[in-house]
């Protein structure tokens, strides 16, 4: 008998060692961690519970028959992060690098369908070197499967990708298709084709990490939402981040034990505007006053900066912020912002996270490079997104509010819930320089005149009170007090109940 | 007694000045620039009139433009505090002909002390003992050098009319005294307006003691003791105490008798201040006679319970002297650290910008103990380009010297200053120097201690244990509230360990946390004890925790895995995880950041004044490579190492950011 529970033992050891010391110890030299120890890393200790951990492949082609190594290059299961539930999958470059076999793709669809049955987010750590070739047609099969999972999970559980080594062809629209790509500097990289294959079809020269890399990904495509310096220190933040997500679309955004005054005031907001409407300021600094605690989780960090997306908590309750920057780009929407902010008001809105959108925007980007990229379609994406979203908004226009850029932030006509402007908020058509030129065209050969007029409408529109006294604005509202105001707010919004029309799903302007 | 002043000045002394003034029953106005039609100053004063746009030589040293606030105010008397029209007999002349109270001296005792060489003729005169030096002016670079010769080096050049360390170099060699000449000339042309240089010897091992006087315009005066202001960063005063704890009795009254009789050989009627040059021997030498209140001023006030202000006032008035030398006294010991926003880590390179977070000690008065903050700055305010850039002074009194610097400790621990780089870890770092403690320093003592610059404290390992076990306890609460999430798995939670491992300044402690209700236990794997107490909860940038029944103040600044803790001078980042995490942790690769060595970066925003050399130039270490003007201040960025210039990417008058790239290097 205990000889029999000892081989449990042996085998499970026998699986843990994964592809063996060597390769381990090569995984390691490349500064990597080992797909257990990285799981290991992402939940509470001793919270993991392994599946399938003696699954094989049935290859039996190009003398697979011959290596059949426990777990199949995946590490399953289901585990805690700080007590609430989550399921991983980790890959295992030890194994045939990782790479992904019909059996390795079922292990993966069997814990996503289960987490799908019990409400709780996928969290995958990827390094695999792609398909296994031995298996052919039976590999592609394998991450269709996982695709249409992903899909199918889609707003309905929290899914994030961590990839923490080569993500590479078809294997990156798993991860494409989650909610959060996270990425390993120096250690990762995403791409549909590699170097080689840029370099035989284009003539093109490019290293995988130029193609590929952390710093591409976060700062150029957009593809990957954070970078983190190491294993170790993603796998933390991953944690971090998880405390911020529901566990499911029917569950509420989660609270904890906060300590910071929900009416603590901050003077020095009143002076977070300069005096001159053209000089910029730190949105950011307005974020972290507000925040519990200044505790700020960015989304996008190092893209389209000049909107400003992630989580803060607001008495102990997630809520998640979007905010136009007026350190870059005069905080002007443009394609990228649209796209960026739009995806984040979409994730929010599918997991009932409220949304807090800080206004500070002077519109548009012009010219042809914004036309002919299809900002108008962009644009929309975000308006869209605002539009349809029925979790508790509430907006604050902190200075410039200027033509559709004023509808599209979480305006009142997109069924703002609060919408709030500080005195020195403008909200108008244009600023008054542009206002005055077309509506006064006649007198622009005399600069004194147009002066004249300009400041005559600088002093009848560019303030708040045209929007409040139509009820667009629900109340001009003090900088120092906006924490208070908007606690107040999301408090009393716990209890909204809105819904759209029945539908199929909708179209957005893709 | 006056019924409304004007305070001719901005930033903490018109702060300082409104306080009194309000305090004797006096109305106040204050006077703006641009820049600073939000400040504090403005705030404080009853009534306030723009007098311009930002730039002081638009606005704050315009006599035109103060005499129209003057007019438009109907104030009766001015206080220039200092710098700006303080010292300016033009200003005292305008003044006296409107009908106007100049609440500082008469205009001939402001022209007699403010030139340089002819103060030191009167001193002379007057008996006072003063420096060897060449009193003349000087034409040009090549005089300089041989003048400087002369005189012998190490020599001290100097703007005639400058002041505060603006206009002033020391050279050692012919090369540096005529590059010193031609940067205290443009420096003295920029701020002063006027490019007269001398030149004098440099007295070395010299500690610099300053005497107060006050003096009616009845013929009576007294000397209110010293302040010593040895603990300089290129002349500029940084820490000052009262009394000095270097002077006997008898030299004190040597040098009050002095500083009295050549503040009556002027007709001096105020606040004066007699600077001199102390050397080993405590031979004291005249440095020069500031005829205005002096920045720090307030050492003297805390241990002589006079309100130096107040006594401006009154003389300005025609009251006599209430005081006679018999009523001054030197009660406790006074110290004062200016707050600048200057990045000790930058090589003191100003730093501008909004100050997102301030907060500074709470001020007391007790009897045996003081915290006094004088500051023009406020949270959400600006430190601006064009001004000094002093936050605040921050006092301490007590009845003893060590006292006296144990509340500078706390007080400087306490003192939350955000947005903008400061110079608070550098002032800590003295507080605990054994130099400063004896009280064994000279004017050399920045230069000698620090001459690498100044690279954050290095904590000795009881203090590092100190703050591994505080922090490690404060990390404990972290995780444990990160628990109490809601949407967890019931019976099923996770348990925070007791095993943790922290990370600080390179070394490795591991502990064991046992929790009670009332603090922690932290056992170092070794079998050291600590305990710790703190009503810290996380979030909080301010921790006040006791260790081992000693007070400890962290502040605390958050990253992934532990905490940025600032204490003491230093700046760490303690890293807190399991054992096991630390297992797996120091597997990670160490990423070195990118390589800035062949680069010569902007260390502070500002403008390019002067380019010294070309692309394809060799150049030796040390070589001035060019000039960065900010704050009023040329600061020659010099060559770290030998190399040749590849590429320029700069030419004057570009305006440029911190971290600029201003040239490469092969």
């Amino acid at each position: 008998m205990s000889n029999i529970l000892a081989q449990l033992e042996a085998r499970r050891a026998q699986a843990r060692a994964g592809g063996g010391e060597a390769r381990i110890a090569a995984q390691h030299a490349k500064g990597k961690l080992t797909a257990h120890e990285r799981v290991e890393l992402l939940l509470d200790e001793g919270s993991f519970e392994e599946f399938d951990m003696f699954v094989t492949h049935r290859a039996t082609d190009f003398g697979m028959e011959k290596q059949k190594p426990a777990g199949d290059g995946v590490v399953t299961g289901w585990g805690t992060i700080n007590g609430r539930m989550v399921y991983v999958f980790s890959q295992d470059f030890t194994v045939f690098g990782g790479s992904l076999s019909e059996t390795h793709a079922q292990k993966i669809c069997k814990i996503m369908d289960m987490a799908l049955q019990n409400g709780a987010p996928v969290i995958g750590l990827n390094d695999s070197g792609g398909a296994r070739i031995q298996e052919g047609v039976a590999s592609l099969a394998g991450y269709a499967e996982v695709f249409q999972r992903n899909i199918m999970a889609s707003g309905v559980v929290p899914q994030i990708s961590v990839i923490m080594g080569p993500c590479a062809g078809g294997a990156v629209y798993s991860p494409a298709m989650t909610d959060f790509i996270f990425m390993v500097q120096d250690s990762s990289y995403m791409f549909v084709t590699g170097p080689d294959v840029v370099k035989t079809v284009t003539n093109e020269v490019v290293t995988a990490e130029e193609l590929g890399g952390a710093s591409t990904h976060t700062k150029k495509s957009s593809v990957a939402d954070g970078a983190f310096r190491d294993d170790v220190e993603a796998l933390a933040e991953i944690r971090r981040l998880f405390d911020f997500l529901p566990l499911n679309n029917r569950d509420k955004a989660p609270t904890r034990p906060f300590f910071d005054d929900p009416v603590r005031v901050e003077d020095s907001l009143d002076t977070l505007i300069p005096a001159n409407p053209n000089q910029p300021y730190d949105m950011k600094e307005l974020i972290l006053k507000v925040a519990d605690e200044g505790d700020f989780y960015e989304i996008q960090k190092d893209f389209a900066a000049n909107i400003v997306t992630g989580f803060i908590r607001l008495e102990g309750t997630t809520v998640g912020v979007v905010a136009n920057q007026p350190m870059v780009l005069a905080g002007v929407l443009d394609i990228d912002s649209s796209r960026k902010a739009a995806r984040f008001v979409r994730f929010c809105d599918a997991f009932e996270i409220p949304i807090l959108t800080f206004v500070d925007v002077p519109g548009f980007l012009p010219g042809t490079a914004q036309e002919y990229g299809g900002v108008i379609k962009h644009g929309a994406k975000l308006l869209f997104a605002y539009g349809e979203a029925t979790v508790p908004k509430v907006t604050v226009i902190t200075r410039k509010a200027y033509g559709g850029a004023y509808d599209v932030m979480a305006s009142k006509h997109l069924r703002g819930d609060f919408n709030y402007a500080w005195p020195t908020a403008q909200i108008a058509v244009m600023g008054a320089k542009g206002a005055t030129e077309i509506l006064y065209r006649s007198e622009l050969g005399d600069p004194e005149k147009i002066k004249a007029r300009a400041a005559e409408y600088e002093a009848n529109f560019a303030n708040p009170f045209r929007a409040a006294e139509r009820g667009f604005i629900d109340e001009v509202i003090m900088p120092h007090s906006t924490r208070r105001r908007v606690c107040r707010s999301f408090a009393s919004l716990r209890t909204k109940r809105l819904t759209n029309p029945w539908k199929k799903h909708d179209n957005i302007p893709l | 007694m006056f019924k409304k002043i004007l305070i001719a000045n901005r930033g903490e002394i018109a702060c300082r000045v409104i306080k009194t003034a309000r305090k004797m029953g006096i109305a106040t106005v204050a006077v703006y620039s641009d820049a600073d039609a939000g400040a504090l100053h403005v705030r404080m004063a009853d009534e306030a009139v723009h007098i311009g746009p930002s730039p002081a030589n638009q606005s704050y040293i315009v006599i035109d433009r103060i005499m129209d606030a003057i007019y438009a105010s109907g104030a009766e008397a001015v206080h220039p505090g200092y710098g700006f029209l303080s010292e300016n007999p033009k200003f005292a002349a305008a003044l006296d002909k409107a009908g106007i109270a100049f609440i500082g001296p008469p205009k001939r005792a402001i022209e007699a002390m403010g030139d340089k060489i002819t103060s030191k003729k009167i001193a002379q005169e007057a008996g006072v003992s003063t420096v060897p030096g060449y009193m003349g002016l000087i034409a040009d670079a090549d005089e300089a050098v041989k003048i400087a010769g002369q005189v012998g080096y190490p020599v001290m050049i100097k703007a005639s009319a400058g002041g505060g360390g603006k206009g002033m170099r020391i050279a050692w060699t012919d090369h540096e005294a005529r590059e010193g000449f031609q940067s205290s000339k443009n420096e003295a042309a920029n701020s002063f307006g006027d490019d007269r240089i001398f030149i004098e010897k440099f007295v070395t091992q010299p500690r610099h003691i300053e005497i107060q006087v006050l003096c009616d315009s009845h013929g009576n005066g007294v000397y209110l003791n010293e302040r010593e202001c040895s603990i300089q960063r290129r002349n500029q005063k940084v820490i000052e105490e009262a009394p000095s704890p270097f002077l006997d009795d008898e030299t004190r009254r040597a040098m009050g008798e002095q500083s009295l009789a050549l503040a009556h050989a002027v007709g001096y009627a105020s606040a004066g201040t007699v600077e001199f040059i102390v050397d080993g021997d405590r031979n004291f030498y005249f440095l020069e006679m500031n005829t205005r209140l002096q920045v720090e001023h307030p050492v003297t006030e805390l241990i002589t319970g006079i309100d130096l202000v107040e006594q401006m006032i009154r003389i300005a008035a025609g009251e006599p002297l209430a005081i006679t030398q018999a009523d001054v006294g030197i009660n406790g010991w006074a110290i004062e650290s200016r707050l600048y926003a200057e990045d000790p880590y930058r090589g003191f390179l100003p730093s501008i910008g909004r100050l997102t977070r301030y907060r500074p000690p709470e001020e007391v008065t007790e009897t045996t103990r003081a915290v006094r903050n004088d500051t023009g700055v406020f949270e959400g305010g600006e430190i601006s380009m064009f001004y000094d850039p002093m936050i605040a002074k921050l006092c301490t009194w007590a009845p003893t010297r060590s006292e006296a610097i144990e509340e500078m400790r706390t007080a400087l621990e306490a003192f939350e200053v955000e947005g903008i780089g400061h110079n608070i870890p550098f002032l800590a770092a003295v507080m605990d120097h054994p130099k400063f403690v004896s009280g064994d320093m000279t004017t050399a003592f920045i230069a000698e201690e620090y001459p690498e610059g100044f690279d954050g404290v290095t904590l000795d390992r009881y203090d590092l244990r100190r703050v591994a076990a505080a922090t490690t306890a404060m990390n404990r609460v972290a995780e444990i509230r990160r628990t109490r999430i809601s949407g967890r798995m019931g019976n099923h939670e996770r348990r925070v360990g007791n095993h943790w491992v922290a990370q600080l300044q390179g070394e490795m402690f591991a502990v064991r946390i046992d929790a009670d209700p009332e603090g922690s236990t932290v056992t170092f794997d070794d079998g050291a004890v600590m305990r710790v107490e703190s009503d810290w909860t996380p979030g909080q940038p301010l921790a006040r925790l006791s260790v081992n029944g000693d007070p400890l103040i962290l502040k605390v600044g958050k990253h992934t895995h532990g905490f940025r803790v600032r204490s003491r001078g230093a700046d760490l980042s303690v890293t807190i995880r399991t054992p096991r995490q630390q297992e797996l942790a120091a597997r990670m690769p160490e990423k070195t950041p990118a390589d800035t060595s062949k680069l010569l970066l902007c260390p502070m925003p500002g403008l390019i004044v002067k380019v010294d050399v070309e692309e394809g130039d060799e150049v030796h270490e040390g070589q001035a490579l060019c000039t960065v003007e900010a704050m009023k201040m040329e600061n020659i960025l010099r060559a770290e190492k030998k190399g040749v210039v590849a590429r320029i990417n700069a030419a004057p008058g570009d305006s440029l950011k911190v971290d600029d790239v201003i040239m490469e290097f092969e």
